[in-house]
């Protein structure tokens, strides 16, 4: 890369070719004051706040030589005008003015012209305090004002433009920085600047407003208060926040964020959470999240949250105090012995699921990971390499995207993956079904629902001499013109990563779908090295640290439950997510085994229980989660936990210790570093290793003139991504045949972002984001059953069992396949993998 | 007819180079524009010159920009990059500068020697789509358009493989809504793109980065009215009309306080006295040239003395009097009209038509308008006077594109050269408090 030299306020500076002037200023820490630049997007030199002198030096044309002042310093040659800093860039020899005479008075003009339409409202503005508007008016601003109050323009000031942004008409500058995040960065342009001149405003132009997965960022990075949450809105001043670094739960890319706090008169005197907050992390989310981090909390601070222990006597659920219910539960635990049976759910942190392990492997126990997810062992052997990051992947990268609806399941590898396919990378999108990440496919694999395996395998087939014989379903794909290239992109790019998910699969297919990846990967060298790899969409943040720990699904978990005497189960729901539990008595009567519930909340699994064990969530206590990426990263208290309470370590941890076993039960990083001295990926690593930081470019979230939005910097750790285990082999995938039933549709899980998790549900402000309980069916088949949009429908099994139970709405798509019928997870319907259903409305049976 | 020569020459009596139908009424119909040997320049570029010597005859030419700026038409033609395809070319019928009405007649009356222009200028740079991007107001006059242009489809003057070669093109018209700044070929680029109209960052220039991010021609109307005429009877015949540095003729249009507004082609480098009081019968009533606005709204205030009156109209000697020749839309002002009320006309124009992209225009025609709206009142001071130049001063020289200058041509102009009305104003406040 060719380096340049130039001189901006008399320090000397070299960086590379094509750097611009705002952003090499950076880089030897001069803030060059910005409003509408952003180190984000491209520049578009609109507010005029960055100006400065620039002089160049004279080359005299007919030599191309510098000319030279009498004292042989090159002679210079300024420009009548101030310029851009955010739009030119450097060259070499360059001297750049930003603290001159006539640069500060540039800046003062400006400073000048965007108060005269500003209200000043400051005093109750959501802004204050972080304003880059009032931070550079208190450095470059007049004193005093020249213009007249009473001819301001008065604009709205509560204009909605979604139920979670707001805007104030009053306080924007029209710099556009949202408008080009949401057209830029993210593709979703809903929102947008109508009419001109000192009537430009902000409007949004879908329905429902803002529609946008992205929309919270925009109040990051907006330099006034013209853009604030609904969450946030009149709730706090931000100098009375305080901030703790955590870690978002709802998916597993484990975006870095920070939760604000204050103690507040109106909460009684008590600490709470007033909003959060991206943190940096280059490697993860860089300087974004997704609305369901932002305003997806919620739950944490519940009013339905447990507050005690409970124990069944008289066949009621009544209170009890902890000694009570630990040594009630570590009596039976003992008497179970290898009878017990552990179901944690990927929501628990490492520390969690390492004492709850220890504890059920200690009585020769299982360990099973609630979910229907496989594979994660493979991602173990041939995941990313420590050093791999989406933003470093272009041109030479290959992504391949499988089985998974990646805007849905995680919305920043959605972008993540997008932004390397602008920057140049193949990407390839195989899905049953058309998703919002084809538009940037250089390469699209459409295979049938349960055939995912096959079509991985299929494009294995197309590279390797040796041919194994593929499903029925799939065979003809060897021969589409669209796999054998995508095949060949993918074997000659540098580097290939995989990200399968879970659209359409359940634990079966999941397994062989991540066993076909590997085979992809190992066939074309692909393991190993910085920037290859596999990595699984997770539906939980810690889905990842769970298998490193040991932990696995089951294929079926109601048949693995019968030897079971006794059940622990920590973070999962099974009964709430599959009714069959309560009508078939599985769980909770008396001749089953000893239940007992660890969660947040009194879930339906917990009232069938004979001991429901309340914990803190995770804004309550330290621990850390390993994300899909393989990323372990630590999150920090927030708010203090709640009398008598414990994290659910220390709840595993003290009935181990009841029965004998040398447990942690109070600090989290004693766990971990337990944990790690026992887990070969984990070794070397301890809480202060994961609390190490880098410096972090672009430079955000300090009080910089040089604004990159009110994203958190990073000061508590960027976490460390494990090493490789063992390399995995090529192996022959247990392929399941999914066929088309001869009757009846096939349905198969899909997962949503906005679901009816119990995670978001308390969140009332994503409500209207929310649908009801609905299926998709293609609209031909629809037509066929008489259907109608909007139709209220049932779903039976062919297999037998009932979910009469639960209707839902039916939405009628024609890129669904035909005699699909997608099934949301978490609405209800218990569909784990693909099956076989008829369909009624009303009380007719269709199909 | 040039006796000499057999060329048509400039002069008013003589013919018309470009408003042909003021000699030929009915030339806006196809068989009569062909009569009189139309599109012989179109069939002779396509049948007989390379793309590269049709731009070297433009350059060789002088032709210069109508639209404002006055840039060498065939250097901006040679700017268009030939490693990125496709190219297009944009005809700037925004026509939106106050006092400016000369593309409006040329399309009105002689639209197929506009036509052909564009078509030519297409081949030069080897586009095979053409867009005219009018201004809202003339949606009757697209419509016009697209018959002539339907006529000379149908005659095989455009479409695909034009008089049996491999070379195509259509031309489509293009409608803005009712935004001055569209004619800013970068907001005219948006506009066309389907965005809101606001200029784009330079550099890039469109010959480089332009419609839908191609190489790009953007020329005025009068400009492209001129090339087939350069083609037909060579860059050394159009050379001589005009003067050395500003060749060729100027459609001068004449407003203001004069007996016989309207537009007028002429040689540049007729003076203002001749265009004034020779051909626009002097000015109304009794009453002496105050000031001239030689660039529509944009322009500077010319100070209206012998000197000025006698400064030849050409890209090289109107600076010499402190202002632009920009698009040659002459106001004339006599001693009746009051500068400070003028700038306020001015100021509310440029207030209206700013587009809000950069601060300084956007704020700054805003805080401007208001401060000539209370000197005019006569509720402002002397102080106002000075924060109005001020003002003025912060605006210039930090705008994103050429508006925000021009909004504050007039007012410094004014404020300078005019100062007494300034003072007038202000005192009449006094009398009236």
């Amino acid at each position: 890369m060719k380096m340049v030299n130039l001189t901006i306020d008399g320090k000397t500076v070299t960086v590379p070719e094509g750097t611009l002037i705002v952003n090499a200023a950076k880089k030897v820490g001069i803030d060059i004051p910005v409003f509408c630049y952003h180190p984000k997007m491209e520049p578009v030199g609109m507010c005029r706040m960055c100006l400065v002198e620039i002089g160049r030096p004279v080359i005299d044309r007919t030599t191309g030589q510098v000319v030279r002042e009498d004292d042989g310093s090159p002679k210079m040659q300024f420009g009548p005008k101030l310029e851009t800093a955010c739009t030119t860039p450097v060259s070499e020899g360059m001297v750049v003015l930003g603290t001159s005479e006539k640069a500060k008075a540039g800046r003062q003009d400006i400073i000048e012209f965007l108060l005269t339409s500003h209200p000043l409202d400051c005093p109750i503005c959501d802004k204050g305090g972080e304003c880059p508007l009032q931070n550079l008016t208190m450095e470059f601003g007049p004193g005093e004002s020249r213009y007249l109050y009473d001819e301001k323009m008065h604009l709205a000031k509560h204009v909605p433009l979604g139920e979670l942004i707001y805007l104030d008409r009053e306080r924007c500058i029209q710099c556009g920085r949202c408008v080009r995040f949401q057209d830029q960065v993210v593709d979703d342009p809903v929102i947008g600047f109508f009419q001109r001149g000192r009537s430009l405003e902000i409007v949004t132009y879908s329905e429902p407003g803002f529609d946008s997965v992205f929309s919270g960022n925009t109040t990051d990075i907006c330099p006034v208060g013209a853009l604030t949450t609904t969450d946030f809105r009149f709730k706090a001043r931000p100098w009375e926040l305080r901030s703790a670094a955590s870690i978002c739960t709802q998916c597993p890319v484990g975006c870095n964020i920070a939760f604000n706090t204050r103690r507040e008169a109106v909460s009684g005197g008590k600490w709470v959470i007033k909003r959060v907050m991206p943190r940096q992390n280059e490697w993860v989310n860089e300087i974004w999240m997704c609305d369901k981090g932002r305003f997806g909390y919620h739950y944490s601070k519940s009013a339905e949250r447990l507050t005690q222990p409970l124990v069944r006597r008289q066949g009621e659920l009544a209170p009890a105090t902890w000694e009570e219910a630990l040594s009630f539960v570590a009596e039976r635990f003992q008497q179970a012995g290898d009878g017990l049976f552990s179901i944690a759910g990927g929501r628990l942190s490492n520390e969690d699921l390492y004492n709850q392990g220890k504890l059920t492997d200690s009585l020769g126990g299982k360990k099973v990971l609630y979910g229907t997810m496989g594979g994660g062992d493979l991602t173990a052997q041939s995941g990313l390499v420590p050093g791999s990051n989406f933003s470093d992947m272009g041109k030479e990268t290959a992504i391949l995207v499988v089985a998974s609806d990646l805007h849905e399941e995680a919305p920043i590898w959605w972008l993540r993956v997008k932004q390397a396919a602008e920057r140049g990378a193949q990407l390839i999108v195989a899905n049953p079904r058309p998703t919002r990440l084809d538009a940037y496919a250089t390469h699209l694999v459409r295979y049938p629902y349960g055939s995912e395996a096959g079509a991985l395998l299929a494009m294995v087939n197309t590279l390797s001499a040796k041919r194994p014989d593929l499903p029925e379903a799939v065979a003809n794909l060897v021969r589409s013109p669209e796999l054998k290239a995508a095949a060949k992109a993918f074997a000659e790019a540098e580097n290939a990563v995989i990200l399968y998910g879970s659209e359409g699969t359940g634990l079966e297919t999941s397994t062989a779908l991540a066993q076909s990846c590997q085979n992809l990967l190992l066939a074309t060298g692909h393991i190993g090295r910085i920037n290859n790899g596999l990595v699984a969409v997770w539906q939980r943040v810690n889905d990842q640290g769970a298998w490193e720990l040991g932990w696995r699904p089951v294929a079926n978990l109601p048949e693995a439950m019968q030897a079971a005497r006794a059940l622990y189960v920590a973070a999962a729901d099974p009964a709430g997510d599959d009714p069959a539990y309560l009508a078939e008595g599985r769980l909770g009567s008396q001749e089953q085994a000893f239940l007992v519930v660890q969660d947040l909340f009194l879930t339906a699994t917990a009232r069938l229980a004979d001991v429901v064990l309340p914990v803190q969530a995770w804004t309550e206590r330290e621990g850390s989660y390993t994300s899909g990426e393989r990323r372990v990263q630590r999150f920090y208290p927030v708010v203090p936990e709640l009398a008598d309470s414990y994290a659910d370590f220390s709840v595993a941890g003290q009935i181990g210790k009841r029965l004998g076993l040398d447990m942690e039960i109070r600090l989290a990083g004693r766990t971990f570093a337990r944990l790690a001295s026992e887990t070969p990926a984990f070794t070397g690593l301890s809480y202060a290793r994961l609390a190490e930081v880098v410096e972090q470019w672009p430079i955000v979230g300090r009080g910089d003139l040089y604004y990159g939005g009110t994203t958190y910097e990073n000061s508590q750790g960027i976490g460390v991504q494990l090493p490789l285990t063992s390399a995995g082999g090529l192996s022959w995938p247990k392929l399941v045949e999914v066929g088309m039933p001869k009757i009846g549709l096939l349905a198969v899980p899909i997962t949503r972002l906005y679901d009816h998790g119990s995670t978001l549900l308390p969140s009332s402000m994503l409500h209207q984001r929310i649908p009801e309980p609905y299926v998709v069916l293609n609209d031909q088949d629809a037509e066929r059953l008489k259907i109608s949009e909007g139709a209220a429908i049932q779903l039976i099994p062919a297999e037998g069992g009932s979910w009469l139970g639960v209707r839902a709405i039916a939405r009628l798509r024609s890129d669904v396949p035909e005699r699909i019928v997608l099934v949301p997870r978490s609405f209800g319907l218990p569909v784990a993998g693909p099956t076989v259903v008829s369909v009624r409305l009303a009380e007719r049976v269709l199909a | 007819m040039d006796a000499d020569t057999g060329l048509p020459s400039q002069s008013q009596n003589g013919q018309y180079l470009l408003l042909r139908h003021r000699d030929t009424p009915s030339i806006g119909e196809l068989e009569v524009y062909r009569r009189l040997g139309g599109f012989e320049a179109w069939q002779k570029v396509i049948t007989s010159m390379q793309p590269g010597q049709v731009t070297d005859v433009v350059k060789t030419s002088g032709l210069r920009g109508r639209g404002g700026a006055g840039f060498p038409t065939g250097m901006k033609w040679a700017f268009i990059d030939n490693k990125n395809w496709p190219h297009y070319v944009v005809a700037n019928a925004d026509e939106s500068e106050p006092g400016t009405f000369k593309d409006r007649e040329i399309m009105e009356g002689n639209p197929f020697q506009f036509l052909e222009g564009v078509a030519i200028c297409a081949y030069a740079i080897q586009a095979n789509a053409a867009y005219v991007y009018l201004r809202g107001e003339f949606w009757q006059l697209a419509a016009w358009l697209d018959r002539k242009i339907a006529e000379m489809e149908a005659a095989g003057l455009l479409g695909e493989k034009l008089f049996g070669t491999d070379y195509s093109l259509h031309i489509y018209t293009h409608l803005g809504a009712g935004a001055y700044i569209c004619g800013e070929e970068t907001a005219m680029l948006e506009s066309i793109e389907g965005k809101l109209g606001q200029p784009r960052l330079r550099p890039p220039f469109p010959p480089s980065y332009g419609l839908f991010g191609k190489p790009t021609v953007v020329n005025n109307v009068e400009t492209l009215t001129n090339v087939p005429l350069i083609i037909e009877h060579g860059a050394e015949w159009y050379r001589s009309l005009g003067t050395e540095k500003s060749a060729g003729v100027k459609i001068f249009s004449l407003s203001g306080c004069v007996e016989r507004p309207g537009n007028y082609e002429l040689p540049l480098g007729t003076t203002f006295r001749e265009l004034i009081f020779t051909h626009g019968g002097g000015i109304t009533g009794d009453r002496q040239v105050k000031a001239i606005m030689a660039a529509g709204a944009s322009s500077a205030l010319i100070v209206a003395n012998e000197e000025a009156l006698d400064t030849p109209m050409d890209y090289e000697s109107v600076p010499r009097v402190g202002a632009q020749l920009g698009s040659a839309s002459v106001i004339v002002i006599d001693d009746s009209v009051s500068i400070p009320w003028l700038i306020n006309k001015t100021m509310h124009f440029f207030k209206h038509e700013s587009c809000g992209k950069c601060t300084p225009c956007r704020e700054g025609t805003f805080w401007m308008m208001h401060l000539t709206e209370r000197i005019v009142e006569g509720s402002a001071t002397l102080e106002d006077v000075e924060l109005l130049q001020d003002v003025a001063n912060q605006v210039k020289g930090k705008c994103l594109c050429a508006l925000g200058d021009f909004s504050t041509e007039a007012v410094l102009t004014g404020i300078e050269r005019f100062r007494p009305d300034f003072e007038l104003a202000v005192a009449g406040s006094a009398v009236a408090n």
